[in-house]
């Protein structure tokens, strides 16, 4: 075995030039750069810093236009609640979108789900607890069936999600033979259903359990994806999937958990639905997907994978709730607030390519 | 001429491996050898099987045929965290990094460590400040430092110093064999250079290593020996104090015949 140290190897004839160069291999300097590197730099680090900053400008901004309607405790309380929903979705939405997928059934799902509990509950009169239980198990099934397609037949999660979203909706139709169960037989049969369209008053806000439910599902989420070995794999399979799998992770395992989650959350998301709009409707909620990637764009999650916090989509619904709730108390037209939202998601995506370009 | 390393046993041993890609026949009854503490280089051909043998050896890929040992126990690793938990550690050409992620957070990637206690135990809580405090030690260790932030992602670092952060993983929670395919393809003079001494210093511990280059310069100054494979098996070993580059190549590419004695 040679025991010849490194010093005394010969050093390669080109080399000779580099005898006096500095010898230490990963040296973290750091450089002068200018204000919008700084800038892109710290929103590099910080990812979630551009939707608050964009939430606290729009409040500020119809705070003036709309007056103190706007700043109301009634007012704040029902942004929030006219967001839940949406906040929930787009909650289940970012799991799938920080793994590089997207999810187009999420609103399908969420929907086919409260038929169910609905079915279930009124029409079979199952108690409603078992009900809503059979609900949730049947979202992390309809996860599960998405996440299977992705992973072992390897079909890209748009088309997967596309197909499913069909599949659930007509599903929703059959179950449901397209008719609302009416909020008074809900609350005759299982008012338990509609638990989460409740408030408590507090001051002069209504804040709806469904509103906190929104908060606890983004409490939960970032616990896990933050503090735990499986969230940190989630970050790794959407930064780079091969990488993720040579580091030891069982990549196809992590993505169907992932996609089984969001059905779960998708499913609580139905019970919240059923109190938000006090009855089950199959017709509800149909712009709900792509609502939900909106919430997800806006709030700085990088729809490539792998980059921002799960705090960020509610900040991203938030940043809706108000811009149309500040619009329609400005007295703008509804369109203007779709238009408006629209720009919203390309500015945040160009901020999001911005922000990736980061050089060292 | 006489091998002195015959009498000491090999760490990792394979002997008439075989793997095969549909009708692609990649790695035909191969042998391989790696003695305690030493550097061996695998030298070939685009299309020789290297890195078949490297995924063989690594976990990454399940062989067909023959057998494995490590420290003469067979071994059939079916996935890289079982060749992993076995000591085996490898940095990939692609380095397997997570970009986005922080140099603390790619280090322990799929070993990442919990909290003692009830939130560990039961939410899985991780343990980010002893993880960060471990990863700041390893990269000191192996003198990779001044890291300024072990928080900072991996895509804002240079090539070499992700180079550094692969290499130092891999030296960290490698028990008995680091493996590192093309570790400085891709890299300049000046930060070769310094990943070359780095292969050094983990020799320097007392760790076998095997590298894959198709860089003779650096082949002939770092390794005490070369694995050199051709057509799916391994067609001899030499040591680098014997031959030229020029022969070893002659060897690689079936330009000459190689030599009687040193033939596998």
């Amino acid at each position: 075995m040679s025991e010849t140290p490194k010093s005394s190897r010969q050093k390669q004839e080109f080399e000779h030039a580099l005898e006096s160069s500095d010898r230490n291999v990963a040296q973290f300097e750091h450089k002068h750069r200018s204000f919008f590197g700084n800038v892109q730099h710290f929103l590099h680090g910080n990812p979630t810093m551009v939707p608050v900053i964009v939430l606290i400008f729009s409040i500020i901004i119809f705070g003036f236009v709309a007056g103190s309607k706007f700043f109301s405790p009634f007012n704040l309380s029902l942004i929030m609640q006219q967001v839940s929903i949406i906040g929930i979705l787009a909650a289940a939405q970012s799991l799938v979108i920080l793994t590089a997928g997207i999810d187009l059934s999420v609103g399908a799902i969420m929907v086919l789900m409260s038929v169910i509990m609905g079915q279930l509950a009124v029409t079979i009169g199952i108690p409603a607890p078992i009900a809503i239980i059979i609900g949730c198990i049947g979202g992390i099934c309809a996860g599960g069936l998405n996440g299977f397609l992705v992973t072992r037949i390897k079909l890209p999660p748009f088309i997967v999600t596309l197909g499913t979203w069909n599949i659930f909706f007509a599903l929703n139709l059959w179950l449901s033979g397209a008719q609302s169960i009416r909020s008074q037989t809900l609350d005759e049969i299982a008012p338990l259903l509609k638990f989460f369209g409740e408030s408590i008053a507090l001051g002069g806000a209504r804040i709806t359990y469904g509103s906190i439910l929104m908060l606890v599902i983004f409490a939960v989420l970032w616990y896990i994806l933050n503090h735990t070995s499986w969230g940190r794999h989630v970050y790794a399979i959407g930064d780079d999937k091969e990488a993720a799998e040579l580091s030891g992770i069982r990549t196809n395992r992590t993505l169907i958990t992932v996609y089984c989650l969001a059905g779960l959350v998708c499913a609580i998301g139905a019970w919240a639905s059923i109190g938000r709009v006090g009855s089950v409707s199959p017709q509800s909620f149909q712009e709900a997907n792509l609502q939900s990637i909106t919430a997800v764009v806006i709030g700085g999650i990088s729809l490539f994978g792998g980059r921002g916090s799960i705090i960020g989509p509610l900040i991203g619904a938030l940043i809706v709730g108000v811009f149309n709730s500040g619009l329609r108390l400005a007295g703008v037209d509804v369109l203007w607030q779709v238009f408006a939202i629209g720009w919203l998601t390309i500015i945040a995506v160009a901020i999001d390519q911005w922000i990736r370009k980061v050089s060292s | 001429m006489s091998n002195t390393s015959q009498s000491v046993q090999p760490v990792l041993k394979a002997r008439g491996i075989v793997k095969r890609y549909g009708r692609v026949t990649a790695l035909n009854y191969a042998d391989f050898d790696l003695y305690p503490g030493e550097v061996l280089a695998v030298i070939g051909d685009n299309g020789a099987g290297k890195s078949s043998l490297i995924k063989a050896l690594s976990g990454a890929v399940t062989i067909d045929e023959g057998s494995i040992e490590l420290d003469g126990k067979p071994i059939q690793f079916t996935s890289p965290m079982e060749a992993r938990e076995a000591g085996i550690e490898t940095v990939y050409q692609n380095l397997a990094l997570s970009p986005a992620l922080s140099i603390a957070d790619n280090m322990f990637m799929g070993r990442e460590l919990r909290k003692k206690g009830f939130m560990g135990k039961y939410f899985g809580a991780l343990d980010h400040k002893e993880m960060q405090r471990l990863a700041r030690e390893k990269l000191t260790d192996l003198g990779l430092m001044t890291i300024q932030n072990i928080n900072q992602a991996v895509e804002t670092l240079s090539g070499g110093q992700r180079q550094g952060v692969a290499v130092a993983r891999a030296a960290a929670f490698g028990s008995r064999v680091v493996i590192m395919d093309e570790p400085t393809a891709a890299l300049g003079v000046k930060e070769s250079r310094r990943v070359l001494d780095l292969i050094a210093d983990v020799k320097a511990r007392g760790m076998p290593i095997v590298l894959i280059s198709h860089n003779m310069p650096h082949v002939f100054e770092v390794a005490d020996r070369i694995h050199v494979h051709r057509l799916g098996k391994r067609l001899c070993t030499i040591k680098p104090d014997d031959y030229s580059m020029s022969d070893a190549v002659a060897f690689m590419t079936g330009a000459k015949e190689p030599p009687a004695e040193d033939a596998a």
